[in-house]
């Protein structure tokens, strides 16, 4: 038997079966970093978005897989492509390669990946301007700080969350030229984004440190922190999805990327014939990005803090106040 | 029962062993409400339907043919390698670092260069605790682990402050001079599956012959299946742990050659997905023989890439059930070698006197 | 069924059958010992007497087969039962758990052993209840009256105890678990020849008050001069049973081999004196400072060995042989430089001409090897093979450097081959399988196997350590001649022995270590066993 025929064998076979599975027309699949659906922020926003596609659009199946290592997602999004989906979405950075590679080679579909940019026709890439939505939090860190000093603990040392970090750094110190800024790293490896006690070791030390408020982009990690401010009673800022309800009373609020938006809307756009290739970016203007209000912490975030931050996101959307953005101060 | 006893059954074994880890995983998934039949049909179409496939179950299994032959080598001297995870992350950054820093150099000297480098590097680290276990008498189980913290340390500082591609998001290095990259197969599709398969293959070879048709693999080998019977033969047995563990942690820092050279063309921060630890069971179900080492890592890298699809064509199954079947094909091949050991066991309590 | 004998057995064995791995250890085996008798139970290594001994002990459950004790049919599947019937067994290695008393180690095994609740429940019971001390020691020191057995120091840790009264100490246990039959293994291949009349009189004196002794043992001369009867057992079935009074050693010789069986070596020619093979001078041995394990110290030992002539070093184990035989073998590791050396040794040693340690020389065990120095080590299963490997590995192994089996680093597997295949066909090892694993040999083809790699390349010295320990008689012969045919050729030989009768029989000079010294020195024909004995034993150190 020569490989061709073999091969045709398993196809035939894999073709049998794969009709089995999905049925609808539009099929959108899901790929998502190494974090996995549960880590309550981007891949859960990413989740929460694309469901409520399924949910509301007519006509829209979806599919969601997790991968295990770097090298899974090339394998993943050729095994989507190589079937019959429409719609392929990778979220993170680390699958800006495998996207670049695959959406070349199958140049038919679509692809949408977030967080990166890559640049093909049949890719849209989802950017949000995380460090407008971090000057608003960062304001309202510096406003409400006591004792002057504020912290940051970020995933992994990457432009990314370097991006979060001086644009709340920024926002802080428009507020309260003197506050002073406690940054760490959870780590330097994708498990960084999973180290929930090694986030909740750096929260403690920042809060040893005098900080009393302290925001985090760190994935999944984030709990760490939340599980630190309630042990010390202090505060604490979440990331990406609204994750004020973790722990009610000690999450001032969320600086929300609303993935879960772009993500339906990339799916909804597509569904209706309206994809385009290129970069799609997300700001305050838009509501890419925002901070969360919420039952959980109307209590805790006093009213005129809210107002001033209120004021300070149209002073930003109207461009008066310009918000450092750690990926023009690096070119 | 006589037949379970023989040694035909011995070598049958491990074959045994994944079947039933198999069976079991394929109940569970049964359990998680999927028809058994239906997903043993993904995992093998998903790992050897097309030549893509092939060619990711190879490209899987490659640096598992290295860890393999990493934990192997040191298990038959008598030690064990939990290291080859440090090993192969500095051999990887080992040839990274060459490609770097000397991105000039042409085909072929260059990859032979960032091979060396990748080996010795790898021996290096797996030298250190051979030598501390040698001379010192520390426990080898514990450096090793020790080492991999430290190597990945070492691997995060020069990814980060030394080499970083400041191109990218990711953590990784800058990419290595375009005289490294090795011959990918074309007749795989797109996997990346370069010469470093060969590679790791004919490592396997040359492993086999060194144990068993040479004096220091003799010697070696009577290391590790009776010290002081080697001792009093005149064996240096310290040289000897101190070779295998230079050897293993050669062969695991070749682990760097298929990745940087053969795939990436950098090396990225966590790469692998524990390689080092899986070579410990690619090994145990390899039962330590080069042989067995590369079936298992073949076994493995379909594991690897056969599940990967299921958590796309299933609705139930997700990729844990990967590590949930590599789980007990572990599991199993431990019970049958327990009833091995109780086997054996027996009747040298029987031999009475010695 | 009752036998038409007068009185009940004490233990009865009928048509006991056990099978390992489908190979048969025991088949058959029918034993009847008599209540208040001392019965052996002899045979070669793997003839399966241990076997049988576990099975009545109830460490092994028989594949066919009954047990009787005192008429009675028992089934049991733990020692636990065994003993709660009035079984006690002492193992050849003695189970005592080294720091504790010897008080402690006999309450330790009884709190265990003298119930059959389930282990948690006991284990809390003896929580619950304390330990009545003085109530124990008085009902040893009665017992130990009562058999005449001497008092022992209930409160030293056992470990401190000399071999001799360790035994005494497990014997106690049994006696004080209410044991009335006692298996004892090989029980004195670890004593000197007073210890053994010792023992062998206390066991008279139990078997007069009733007690049943069965005893494992490959000595014949023993059994003519304790038991009053004896089974003999050969391949796992039993060949034979003679009352001790209507037998001679030769005919049980002949019984456990299977063949006419010469126990006597003709005496070897008088020594040809040749060039010292190996000087000792002044060696010394001592733990390296700071060392938590302790190594047994030698001091001053000096003596030769020339060429054509056996030295034989007697004494009692444990009296630093082991250390010296390491040293002579290993000098590096005892050196002040190693830092992981966990003794120093000092003084000097020349082998076949060339210094292999003094202050400034340490050779490596290879150049010691490769100047020509044959070893059988002492325990030939850690030491001297690799059980999980061929015969023909095991043949290689030590000589795998030597240009007939290797080139260019690698192995001549063809003159390998061949030079193996003759070698045990000249040494008659068997079975003539090349390639089984020699953990699939009886001892005493172990033993030849490693004399068949040693005395392959004609070693001109040679150090053998307890040759013919566990081997069966039959090897024992081939052994000695062995040894004395190298010494024919010219080849030095030091000879260290626990058995008497083998240094007597082998060695031009004996010299007898006691403490970590040479305490006496004899010519060929000087000793008798007794005054041999009486060094040993450390009196005239």
């Amino acid at each position: 038997m020569t490989i061709k025929t073999y091969v045709s064998c398993w196809l035939l076979l894999a073709a049998f079966l794969v009709p089995c599975a999905f049925g609808a027309d539009f099929k959108v699949a899901l790929v998502l970093d190494k974090g996995g659906r549960d880590d309550k922020s981007f891949n859960s926003a990413a989740v929460r978005g694309a469901t409520k596609a399924k949910d509301e659009l007519k006509g829209l199946s979806l599919k969601i897989v997790e991968a295990t290592d770097d090298n899974a997602f090339e394998s993943l999004l050729r095994s989507f492509a190589q079937r019959d989906f429409d719609l392929i979405i990778s979220v993170g950075v680390s699958q800006a390669d495998a996207v670049k590679k695959v959406s070349a080679r199958f140049s038919n579909k679509h692809f949408v990946i977030v967080d990166a940019v890559v640049e093909a026709p049949n890719v849209q890439s989802l950017i949000f301007q995380e460090h407008e939505g971090s000057f608003l939090v960062g304001a309202i860190a510096g406003t409400m700080t006591k004792t002057g000093k504020i912290g940051f603990i970020g995933g992994m040392d990457i432009p990314l969350i370097r991006r979060f970090e001086l644009g709340y750094g920024a926002g802080a110190k428009h507020v309260n030229p003197k506050a002073k800024l406690i940054s760490n790293f959870v780590g330097v490896t994708s498990d960084a984004w999973n180290n929930p006690a090694k986030a909740k070791e750096l929260a403690v030390s920042q809060y040893g440190q005098g900080a009393d408020i302290v925001f985090a982009a760190a994935g999944a990690s984030n709990s760490g922190l939340f599980d630190a401010a309630e042990e010390q009673k202090k505060f604490a800022i979440g990331v990406d999805s609204n994750q004020n309800w973790i722990k009610p009373g000690y999450i001032l609020t969320s600086m929300l990327k609303r993935i879960d938006k772009a993500v339906f809307d990339a799916c909804s756009d597509d569904l209706k014939g309206g994809f385009n290739g290129g970069v799609k970016r997300f700001g305050l203007a838009d509501q890419g990005v925002d901070f969360s209000v919420d039952e959980h912490n109307e209590t805790i975030l006093p009213r005129e803090v809210r107002a001033r931050a209120e004021k300070l996101k149209a002073e930003i959307v109207s461009g008066k106040i310009k918000v450092p953005d750690y990926y023009q101060k690096k070119k | 029962m006589t037949f379970l006893r023989s040694r035909i059954f011995r070598s049958l074994q491990p074959l045994l062993a994944v079947l039933i880890g198999l069976v079991i995983g394929l109940l569970i998934t049964r359990l998680a409400g999927e028809n058994p039949w239906h997903v043993l049909k993904i995992l093998i179409n998903s790992a050897f339907g097309s030549r893509y496939d092939i060619g990711m179950t190879l490209f899987y299994a490659t640096p598992l043919i290295l860890t393999g032959l990493a934990v192997a080598i040191p298990f038959q001297a008598g030690l064990f390698n939990i290291g080859a995870e440090g090993q192969l992350t500095l051999g990887a950054l080992a040839a990274a670092a060459v490609g770097c820093v000397f991105p000039d150099i042409p085909w072929p000297l260059a990859p032979v260069l960032a091979v060396l480098a990748a080996f010795f590097v790898g021996g290096f680290w797996g030298f250190i605790p051979g030598w501390l276990h040698a001379k010192r008498g520390s426990h080898e189980v514990i450096n090793t682990i020790m080492l991999n913290f430290i190597a990945a340390g070492i691997a995060s500082w020069v990814t980060l402050y030394v080499l970083k591609n400041p191109e990218s998001q990711n953590p990784e290095t800058k990419a290595v001079g375009a005289g490294y990259l090795i011959h990918h197969f074309q007749s795989f599709g797109d996997a990346p599956l370069s010469s470093a398969f060969v590679l790791a293959v004919v490592a396997a070879i040359l492993v086999s012959v060194f144990l068993w048709r040479t004096v220091l693999g003799f010697q070696l080998r009577a290391v590790g299946q009776g010290e002081s019977a080697a001792r009093t033969a005149g064996i240096d047995s310290g040289k000897m742990k101190i070779i295998a563990m230079f050897l293993a942690g050669g062969l695991a820092g070749l682990v760097g050659v298929g990745e940087v050279l053969g795939n990436a063309g950098r090396f990225r921060l966590g790469f692998s997905p524990e390689y080092g630890f899986i070579g410990i069971a690619v090994a145990l179900l390899g039962k330590n023989r080069p042989a067995g080492v590369v079936a298992a890592a073949l076994l493995f890298g379909a594991l690897h890439k056969g599940t990967s699809d299921l958590d796309l064509e299933t609705e139930n199954v997700t990729r844990d059930l990967s590590l949930i079947l590599q789980a007990l094909i572990i599991l199993s091949v431990s019970a049958v070698g327990l009833w091995d050991w109780f086997n054996k066991g027996r009747p040298m309590v029987n031999g009475g006197r010695t | 069924m009752m036998t038409a004998q007068a009185a009940v057995s004490a233990v009865e064995l009928r048509g006991i059958s056990k099978f390992f791995n489908g190979v048969p250890a025991n088949q058959e085996i029918d034993l009847q010992v008599r209540a208040g008798s001392i019965h052996a139970i002899i045979g070669e290594n793997g003839a399966g007497k241990s076997t049988a001994m576990k099975i009545l002990y109830g460490i092994h459950r028989p594949d066919a087969g009954e047990i009787l004790i005192r008429g009675d049919k028992k089934i049991w599947s733990t020692p636990a039962q065994a003993i709660s019937a009035g079984i006690g067994m002492v193992h050849q290695h003695f189970m005592l758990a080294g720091p504790y008393s010897a008080l402690e180690n006999i309450l330790l095994g009884v709190e265990i052993a003298n119930s059959s609740a389930p282990l948690l429940k006991r284990a809390f019971e003896s929580l619950a209840r304390p330990v009545d001390r003085k109530g124990a020691k008085a009902r040893l020191d009665r017992l130990a009256d009562q058999y005449g057995l001497r008092k022992i120091d209930w409160d030293l840790p056992i470990e401190t105890l000399p071999v001799g009264v360790q035994q005494r100490v497990e014997i106690l246990k049994l006696l004080y678990q209410e044991a009335s039959i006692l298996i004892l293994d090989e029980p004195t291949a670890v004593l000197t020849p007073q210890e053994t009349e010792e023992l062998f009189s206390n066991l008279k004196k139990l078997t007069k008050d009733g007690k049943t002794i069965l005893i494992i043992t490959h000595k014949l001369k023993e059994v003519m001069s304790l038991a009053d009867e004896v089974t003999v057992l050969r391949a796992g079935r039993v060949v034979g049973r003679r009352a001790v009074a209507d037998t001679k050693v030769e005919e049980l010789a002949s019984l456990m081999v299977g063949r006419k069986v010469n126990l006597k070596i003709e005496p070897p020619s008088k020594p040809v004196p040749r060039d010292p093979v190996l000087e000792i001078s002044d060696l010394h041995l001592s733990t390296a400072p700071g060392r938590a394990r302790r190594v047994h110290p030698l001091e001053k030992i000096s003596f030769s060995v020339r060429g054509g002539e056996v030295v034989g070093i007697a004494g009692v184990e444990g009296n630093g042989q082991s250390e010296l035989l390491q040293v002579l073998l290993h000098p590096r590791d005892f050196s002040k430089r190693n830092s992981a050396s966990v003794a120093h040794a000092t003084g000097s040693v020349r082998c076949l001409g060339r210094v292999t340690l003094n202050e400034r020389t340490r050779l490596r065990a290879e150049e010691i090897k490769l100047l020509g120095v044959g070893v059988i080590p002492e325990d030939r299963h850690r030491e001297g093979l690799l059980l999980e490997r061929s015969m023909e590995e095991n043949f290689l192994l030590g000589h795998q450097k030597r240009s007939a089996f290797s080139s260019k680093g690698f192995i001549l597997r063809k003159s390998l081959r061949e030079s193996a295949l003759r070698a045990i066909e000249v040494y008659d090892v068997r079975p003539r399988v090349i390639d089984l694993e020699v953990e699939a040999l009886s001892g005493g083809n172990q033993q030849k196997l490693i004399i068949a790699r040693e005395f392959e390349c004609e070693p001109k010295l040679l150090i053998a350590a307890q040759p013919t320990r566990g081997v069966d008689v039959g090897a024992i012969e081939f052994i000695h001649r062995r040894i004395l045919e190298a010494r024919e050729k010219g080849a030095g030989v030091l000879l260290v022995s626990s058995e008497l009768d083998e240094i007597l029989a082998l060695a031009d000079r004996i010299l007898v270590m006691y403490a970590g010294r040479i305490v006496a020195q004899f010519n060929r024909g000087e000793a008798s066993e007794q005054v041999l004995g009486l060094s040993m034993g450390g009196a005239h150190a």
